[in-house]
């Protein structure tokens, strides 16, 4: 495995596509050794795991209403 | 597995697991309206497609040999039968150029959130990008992602919110992953600047001590 220098522009050129884990390994880990070296990438990609977390909760959360809950009571108890 | 071997699910097992899937269900209730609102911002529309799933899985339940897998399966049903509805209304409404155009109308390729808080003259009093985060309710997301045309609010939400790979996305939306991918990027900026255009109409990020310092926000 060869390791790669990657420049500030490359990081963040792949920042996403690093959190989305779809890097391959030899990058991802070329993309973390930048990270704890380089300050001003690090925090930026703190910042876009932070925002990408709380769209993941925000996105995927939202309290049913009392009348889809008895619906599906309604079709649980047909079956 | 093996065809012969496969066991006949007997009564009590069968009972099990209907009482399985009946209390999964319900638990992920929440989880699975809200993502459907997300999916189709329409609170109608949202509660169709969560019976629909919810009908389809119980009907496909014999497919699921591992009921831990169960709520996975669920989200991907959900996703399948919000997909095929989309495309019916695509093909009736011609939804997808609609949303291309507002798209494009609205949003520079690259726009920033961090590149708009991480601001020099913002830095001498803590770090307003984590604040900026930190503070952000969840309806204010929301409202962010319903802010979005279909085509780019949908890959958010399945990628991000769901964990879905670029290969599962584009499969589902039966696209190739070059689009996944330049669809994301677009998504996140549009998503990036709704929040920042939001923050600025509540009076939340105006520039500290509000004395003529220009924080590029109006370009
Ligand atoms: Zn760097």
């Amino acid at each position: 495995m060869t390791e790669r220098e990657l420049s500030c522009e490359e990081v963040l050129e792949q920042l996403f596509t690093y959190l989305d884990g779809e890097i391959d390994a030899a990058g991802s880990a070329d993309i973390d050794r930048h990270l704890e070296r380089c300050r001003d990438c690090y925090t930026r990609a703190e910042f876009e795991k932070k925002l990408r977390l709380k769209t993941e909760q925000a996105g995927g959360f939202a309290p049913a209403p009392e009348r889809l809950r008895a619906r599906i009571r309604g079709l649980l108890d047909r079956y | 597995m093996s065809g012969k071997a496969s066991r006949r699910i007997g009564k009590q097992d069968q009972a099990e697991r209907k009482q399985r899937f009946e209390e999964e269900v319900l638990r992920l209730m929440d989880r699975l309206y809200g993502t459907a609102l997300r999916l189709t911002r329409n609170t109608d529309d949202a509660e169709d497609i969560v019976a629909e799933a919810v009908s389809k899985a119980w009907s496909r339940l014999d497919e699921l040999d591992d009921l831990d897998c169960l709520p996975g399966w669920l989200f991907r049903i959900l996703n399948n039968v919000f997909v095929s509805e989309w495309r019916k209304r695509q093909t009736r409404q011609r939804y997808w150029e609609d949303a291309k155009q507002a798209g494009d109308i609205d949003a520079p390729e690259d726009f920033s959130l961090f590149q708009k808080l991480h601001q020099p003259f913002l830095l001498w009093w803590g770090t307003p990008e984590d604040a900026f985060v930190n503070d952000l309710l969840h309806e204010d997301i929301q409202r962010a992602l319903d802010s979005l045309p279909d085509e780019y609010r949908v890959v958010i939400v399945l990628v991000e919110v769901q964990g879905y790979t670029y290969s599962e996305a584009s499969r589902l939306l039966e696209v190739p992953t070059g689009t996944i991918r330049s669809r994301l990027s677009r998504a996140r900026s549009l998503l990036q600047k709704a929040l920042w255009t939001q923050a600025c109409a509540a009076g939340l990020r105006s520039e500290p001590g509000d004395s003529g310092h220009d924080n590029g926000a109006g370009k």
